[in-house]
């Protein structure tokens, strides 16, 4: 390597990292990025709270699902790694709504029945379609079956970078943006202000306040918990194999590691003789 | 190093086959009895990783294929089937995008070790070639594969690229029209994009087989660039030797395949691929996966439509001529140093330029892209032919043996 050239090189890429961190610097102050949070299911062996899921639940049928579908089978809503609710209480839940049937009855006529845990969760009765939604709303409020992976937020360097390193690793990203989104009403006065939107304009006015829901379990009727509790209900719905996936991943690192350990030390031993 | 093989089977049943279809035999020459150089370093086990990915790919692929709808309207919903209903069908989904993405990592080290140790070079030089055929068809596969997730990001993915053939002068439109099977990207492009993704990896196994042969005519190159003179001395059989050595590589390479499939399998996912295609809402930022975006950034750091596309098939098939461009007599950048320099200013650039892809094309950034495409190329074009034979190079060793000897002297006598 030609050493001579390095001092030049590193002083040029610091002038350029200042120049750049001050850029960024300035804009955050207009479109600050959303706050990380504490989520029970971060990190190598985070896993999700079920109770924290029921409250998300319950939160999302008092409250969301009047506007957004959530398209996912009723019967996920009793994952045990999930919300976990019984089979009965699943089914129970079902039968409440009214589900199309994908075939026509014997006289050809499409007809509506009592769900049950098999079909997916139907869209809001108003809405059948996202032309209907945004007509009455100007934009189709999204289906949240997703939302939490379609969500995400410049990270910059060198975050994204270290975003993939074991212990720093960083996957919560539409979680938190999601969080943000429905903490980020900081303007009384303008309903459909958000501090952490792009642009700060959002189609969809503040859904949820302090005292919206009333919990079973005790928990405070804020906002915060709201937020935290649906999210993270959200993010279930977009990623429920991440439990058995992490639980699977530590075996199979295990496994791999002894199987590394041992392949090296037999190679080691092989190479011996070729020397 | 191919020729008759050695092997004589042990059981009648074996020699009875073995005169009929000698399969066997040929496996004992190729990946037992084989000579390798014995100076090989861990850069020389990426082969061997690139085809078990290749060989995870296609059968991750194939089972998702007996779950995937190819059509516009079901192709999204068959894959949320795939990663809630179908029994580890998230484990599989994971397992081939995040694949995919190693298959590319693995494939730019090894393609970088070539460029770095002369591998490309006579006799070589086909070996070479048919590699870079393998990279552009993984490529192509690769584009074709993100497509059908029909997502918004697959979409504007596949309207970008598919855009560029109708840069060709006179015929440009009408091709491009052949391609879609319509008038846009649609349900007819998504239906032949799958068939030519399932297509595509055959193609590049067959290719595979063919590298694989090239290599064990003209045996591999090693880190000191020094042919083998005498079989005893130089070289090591490649059962238990390589076999052992690449086998260790792969376990470490399925750690970190393994980190990302089960810690963070979203992380080289765009997010905007999670949203339904929808023709009239575009993403924000239309980025390709990482492994495209050095190409990215030099097709649009040139301001012409039909010169940025040709400057971005160029980009992967100047790669085709370096066994031309670089005529220097001494194989590895080991003894190299002004090779080596540039080499990894090279690098930089194809970093850089894969930053570049992943940005906002603002004017500052285009003028480094620019910076760096004329870098890109120039290292090929330039320094190559430059420094052919004007470079001073450091002696090269006798022979491998030699190499090895003088980087560890022996504990016992050497074997003579």
């Amino acid at each position: 390597m030609i050493r001579s050239k390095t001092p030049a090189l590193v002083s040029i890429a610091l002038a350029f990292a200042l120049a750049g961190g001050l850029a960024v610097a300035q804009n955050e102050a207009e479109q600050p990025k959303p706050p990380r949070q504490d989520w029970s299911f971060a990190g190598m062996f985070g896993i999700y709270d079920q109770a924290q899921l029921q409250r998300g639940f319950q939160v999302y049928k008092e409250v969301c699902s009047n506007c957004h579908a959530l398209s996912i089978p009723f019967r996920e809503l009793s994952d045990p790694w999930g919300p976990g609710y019984s089979p009965d209480q699943v089914k129970a839940l079902a039968a409440t709504y009214q589900v199309t049937n994908a075939q026509p009855n014997d006289k050809g006529e499409i007809f509506k029945r009592p769900g049950t845990p098999a079909d997916v969760i139907p869209r809001p009765e108003s809405y059948p379609n996202d032309q209907a939604a945004a007509a009455a709303f100007g934009k189709a409020p999204p289906d949240m079956n997703l939302l939490a992976k379609a969500r995400k937020y410049e990270r910059g360097f060198p975050w994204f970078v270290l975003d993939a390193l074991p212990g720093l690793e960083y996957q919560e990203i539409g979680s938190d943006y999601i969080h943000a989104i429905l903490t980020g009403y900081t303007k009384p006065d303008d309903p459909q202000w958000n501090l952490y939107y792009p642009g700060h304009k959002i189609a969809m006015p503040q859904p949820i306040t302090d005292g919206a829901v009333k919990y079973a379990d005790g928990t405070p009727p804020t906002l915060q918990n709201y937020a935290k509790d649906v999210t993270a209900f959200l993010t279930w719905a977009s990623e429920p194999n991440l439990p058995e996936r992490k639980k699977m991943g530590l075996g199979v690192m295990i496994f791999l590691f002894v199987l590394a350990g041992l392949l090296y030390f037999t190679k080691k031993r092989i190479w011996e003789a070729a020397h | 190093m191919s020729g008759p093989t050695t092997y004589v089977p042990k059981s009648k049943i074996g020699r009875w086959f073995e005169s009929r279809l000698p399969m066997v035999g040929l496996v004992h020459s190729s990946f037992i009895a084989y000579p390798v150089p014995r100076n090989l370093n861990y850069m020389w086990t990426f082969g061997a990783i690139l085809s078990f990915m290749l060989v995870a790919q296609i059968v991750t692929g194939v089972v998702l294929a007996m779950h995937y709808v190819p059509s516009a309207t079901e192709a999204f919903g068959s894959i949320q089937h795939i990663m809630r209903d179908v029994n580890y069908g998230w484990l599989i989904r994971y397992m081939h995008t995040n694949g995919a993405s190693l298959f590319f990592l693995a494939c730019y080290i090894h393609m970088l070790r070539g460029v770095y140790y002369g591998s490309f070079k006579p006799p070589r030089e086909l070996l070479w070639i048919i590699g870079v055929v393998i990279y552009f068809l993984m490529a192509a596969t690769a584009f074709l594969g993100y497509v059908l997730p029909w997502g918004s990001m697959s979409f504007a993915g596949a309207t970008v690229i598919t855009n560029l053939f109708s840069a060709i002068p006179l015929v440009g439109n009408a091709f491009t029209h052949w391609l879609w099977g319509g008038y846009a990207v649609g349900d007819p492009t998504l239906n032949r994009f799958f068939s030519l993704h399932y297509l595509l990896p055959f193609i590049i196994a067959a290719l595979v087989g063919l590298h694989v042969w090239a290599l064990h005519v003209t045996g591999q190159n090693n880190p000191d660039g020094v042919e083998v003179q005498n079989v005893e001395r130089d070289t090591v059989a490649f059962t238990p030797y390589a076999t052992m050595k690449d086998v260790f590589a792969l376990s470490l390479w399925l750690i970190l395949y393994a980190w990302l499939i089960f810690y963070i399998p979203n992380y080289l996912l765009d997010a905007d691929n999670s949203i339904l295609a929808n023709p009239l809402a575009t993403p924000a930022h239309v980025v390709p996966e990482w492994y495209l975006l050095p190409f990215y950034a030099i097709l649009r750091a040139i301001p012409n439509k039909l010169v940025g596309v040709i400057a971005l098939f160029a980009s992967i098939a100047v790669l085709a001529f370096i066994p031309w461009l670089d005529r220097s007599p001494v194989k590895s950048a080991k003894y190299r140093p002004t090779y080596r320099f540039f080499f990894w200013v090279f690098v930089a650039c194809g970093i850089g330029l894969g930053w570049l892809g992943s940005q906002e094309p603002t004017a500052g950034l285009v003028l480094i892209a620019r910076i760096l495409t004329v870098g890109y190329f120039g290292f090929f074009l330039v320094i190559m032919p430059l420094l052919s034979f004007t470079e001073k190079t450091k002696p090269i060793p006798a022979s491998i043996a030699d190499a090895v000897l003088a980087k560890k002297p022996p504990i016992t006598a050497p074997a003579e």
